[in-house]
């Protein structure tokens, strides 16, 4: 059944592997995916620990409703210290691999130590064997997997790898698990890299017994309707995430030359349209309805007739507005090798857009650069700099660093141009206008993250009563609640909603657009209890669900308070409060976030979370949930 | 009028929802090599193809069957294996051209699609059309309205360039 799936421990400097099963209590408590990798983070990783070196440990999971009768689910979460932050190191990301991973028999793979020699991992019916890594080091994303294909004699071998760029342990290196399914953030390819290890292939035909077919089958059918009948899924199956593009840009909400302008003057230039021109089709994840990726062919330059897939509005604001070039062959040009390098886009971006802002304070310059004209607008030095930063090349090597690294180097009072929180750059979503996004940006527990608590549907102005349907379930709610996008009333518990809503998400191990993400009538708490109970059996009420995706996020936010979180790193970067937008409609024009206002929210938002004013779990939240004894190492 | 199963590739965007939903139905579990229709993939290409039992009118697995295990079942247009009498030699894997005959490894029997009995759970599940339950005769008409709007298309296109001569 679903529920059989086992945990792998894997020692690399011994060469150990351990399996044992994962006791239903445990399963009870955290799920799987995302939420039981936290525990098994803080259960296994000292605290203090060199996030690069052999001490740490890399979880790798499928979510529990992974590969069964529930609408794309198919996502693989990977965690550990962050090489970026020092933080919680989490990424999540779609594909195939996941799904084949249960398929092999594995939930939850714990990687430790340090392989001598570079190393791949085969994952295969219930058997985990540590291979030669010798002839795929060096090699890209795609060179990777089809030569471990190649060798294992399996064109169906789904594999997650690191690139060059992991190798060389750039710290926002990121894993892949197909052409553009990336776990992106928090530089998880860096820690893979610092422990030799290449990839790891898994395969399977193990039987994943759903507990009620007839009825799970039906109730899919169910769940896909109403992931469907919403107009964004097909506009997003018809432009990808890019499609949110021009109409972001018209109000206001574009980072744009760093964080120069929250408008980009080229969006026609670089729109979902302009796009689609390339496109050749679109792509799914494992048994997703919306098949948001598109597939596209580069046109014209160094990489013409190269085949890759997306580009996502992540690395479409991150190479376009936030640099400010308006090339859209630049785009997926730039879109295809940092695929190919496996570095995450939307951190290479904005490193790259800072560095151009300093260039044109004068604060870098053309010594620092090699000569490089790293101006704004200059599509060649950007492509330049992505290079560089894969082989830790002059600059690269500085910027491969990340956000507070390279700014310690450089020195120059350059930190003050960084958008970052907890040194991890922002989207290129400009949040001045928006205090419920700048909120969730600020106390996302991976550092600056979209993806961890974004109540997006805050900028459809929904009525009251919508908002209140949807906020006030499975926990009551009956505090303010506002419908405006410029309010700061009510956003914290917005935030906190969504916080848990994407936990469970990525517990479960479904996409994000299947929830209230995107649109406020997708399926959520209720609905995943049923799916929960027709695939495996488990029951658990919507609050059950709720209650196991809070524990999760409490013991993320132990973890990061164990390696030395502080309320201060729960604030925006100063530009935030300091520079005005300078565009925009009338609502979002001349906005800055006011630090009263903004400190307001945190203390309510730290309330909501039954946290004190620094933030720290109070222990009556920690009893109530049962992690008052952590760790307590039950895996 | 008989049914087939009518497949797009190039609507398919690879979901493999079809395998997860079709092995489900007939097993009971997720397992795609229990499925009877399989995705082959060129990821490096962005190519999909939905692979599954032609059901063919002359089939070369009923003519190579050595116990007459494989019959036509006219009612649904289908071609039916009798497990009763099937000695699982797989001689119908080795010769159908499609790869349609299957071997299920955990059963230990040969599978095919039987169009779940009237209501295909691939084409239930199949958003995108890849994969369709259509009147035979409907498989080429499909055609023809797509090459007859591209070609009216084209002249209209044409007629309009000359008008604005």
């Amino acid at each position: 059944m679903a529920l059989n799936r086992k945990i792998a421990y894997i020692n690399l400097t011994t060469g150990e592997i351990e399996t044992k099963p994962i006791p239903i209590a445990v399963r009870k408590k955290f799920l799987g995916g995302r939420g039981l990798d936290m525990y098994l983070m803080y259960n296994h990783i000292k605290p203090g620990i060199d996030p690069l070196g052999p001490d740490n440990v890399a979880c790798v999971s499928a979510g529990i409703l992974v590969n069964t009768l529930a609408s794309a689910s198919a996502r693989t979460h990977i965690g550990g210290k962050s090489p970026l932050t020092g933080f919680v190191g989490s990424a999540n990301m779609g594909g195939f691999f996941s799904p084949e991973m249960r398929l092999a028999g594995f939930d939850h793979l714990v990687i430790k130590g340090k392989a001598k020699k570079p190393v791949y991992l085969w994952v295969h019916n219930g058997e985990i064997e540590i291979r030669d890594a010798s002839n795929i080091w060096g090699k890209d994303i795609s060179e990777t997997r089809e030569t471990i294909r190649q060798e294992l004699g399996d064109r169906d071998i789904k594999v997650l790898t690191i690139g060059i760029a992991g190798e060389n342990l750039v710290r926002f290196a990121n894993v892949m698990t197909g052409l553009k399914n990336a776990g992106g953030r928090t530089g998880m390819g860096a820690l893979l890299g610092s422990k030799n290890l290449k990839a790891i292939a898994v395969r399977g035909t193990m039987d994943i017994k759903i507990a009620h077919p007839v009825e799970a089958l039906e109730y899919n059918r169910h769940i896909i309707d109403m992931v469907v009948a919403a107009k964004v899924s097909k506009t997003q199956g018809r432009l990808g995430t890019p499609f949110i593009w021009g109409a972001t840009n018209s109000w206001g909400g574009i980072r744009t030359r760093n964080f120069q302008a929250n408008q980009f003057e080229y969006c026609d230039a670089t729109e979902p349209e302009a796009i689609d021109e390339y496109a050749i089709g679109y792509a799914s994840c494992f048994g997703c309805q919306v098949h948001c990726r598109a597939k596209y062919i580069v046109p014209s330059g160094e990489y013409a007739g190269v085949y890759d897939e997306g580009p996502e509005y992540t690395v479409q604001g991150a190479l376009t507005a936030e640099t400010g070039c308006s090339d859209v062959v630049a785009l997926l040009s730039g879109s295809h090798l940092l695929n190919s390098y496996g570095i995450d886009c939307l951190e290479a971006g904005s490193m790259i857009a800072w560095a151009m802002e300093l260039y044109e304070a004068g604060i870098l310059t053309d010594k620092d650069t090699g000569g490089l004209e790293l101006r704004f607008g200059n599509a060649e030095a950007l492509n330049e700099m992505i290079h560089r930063i894969a082989h830790r090349e002059g600059l690269g090597d500085i910027l491969a660093e990340g956000p507070l690294r390279a700014a310690k180097k450089i020195g120059k009072n350059s930190i003050k141009y960084l958008i970052h929180v907890k040194g991890m750059s922002n989207l290129h979503s400009d949040e001045r206008a928006t205090p419920a996004l700048a909120l969730n940006v600020a106390v996302a527990s991976r550092g600056s993250d979209h993806l961890r608590g974004r109540p997006a549907i805050d900028l459809y102005g929904l009525p009251e009563p919508v908002l209140r349907r949807i906020y006030s379930q499975p926990v009551p709610y009956d505090g303010p609640l506002t419908s405006h996008w410029k309010d700061y009333d009510g956003k914290p518990w917005m935030v906190r909603w969504q916080e848990t809503c994407y936990e469970a998400v990525d517990c479960l191990g479904i996409c994000k657009y299947h929830t209230i993400f995107l649109g406020p009538n997708f399926p959520n708490f209720e609905e995943w209890s049923k799916l929960l109970y027709y695939n495996t059996g488990l029951e658990l009420s919507p609050l059950d669900i709720w209650n196991v995706a809070d524990r999760c996020y409490n013991i993320e936010r132990l973890f990061n308070i164990r390696e030395g979180l502080t309320r201060k790193h729960d604030l925006l970067a100063d530009r935030y409060y300091d520079e005005p937008t300078t565009r925009g409609v009338p609502a979002a024009c001349g906005k800055s976030i006011d630090r009263k206002k903004f400190n307001k929210m945190l203390d309510e938002y730290y309330e909501h979370h039954g946290w004190d004013e620094n933030g720290v779990p109070r222990p009556e939240t920690l009893k109530k949930l049962g992690i008052d004894k952590e760790p307590s190492h039950m895996l | 009028m008989a049914k087939v199963l009518v497949i797009d590739y190039e609507k398919c965007t690879g979901c493999r929802i079809c395998e997860q939903v079709c092995a489900v139905k007939h097993e009971g579990v997720v397992n795609p090599v229990r499925s009877r229709i399989k995705i082959i993939k060129w990821e490096q290409e962005g190519r999909y193809v939905p692979m599954v039992c032609q059901q063919c009118e002359s089939a070369p697995c009923q003519s190579i069957c050595p116990v007459k295990a494989i019959s036509r079942d006219e009612s649904l247009n289908r071609v039916m294996v009798d497990y009763d009498i099937c000695i699982g030699c797989r001689m119908c894997v080795a010769i159908c051209p499609f790869g349609g005959m299957a071997f299920d490894p955990l059963a230990q029997k040969v599978m095919k699609c039987d169009f779940c009995d009237g209501d295909p759970q691939c084409v239930r599940f199949c958003e995108v059309n890849a994969v369709q339950y259509l009147d035979a005769s409907e498989q080429s008409t499909e055609k023809q309205v797509a090459i007859a709007d591209k070609f009216s298309g084209a002249l209209q296109k044409v007629a309009a360039a000359i008008a604005s001569v």
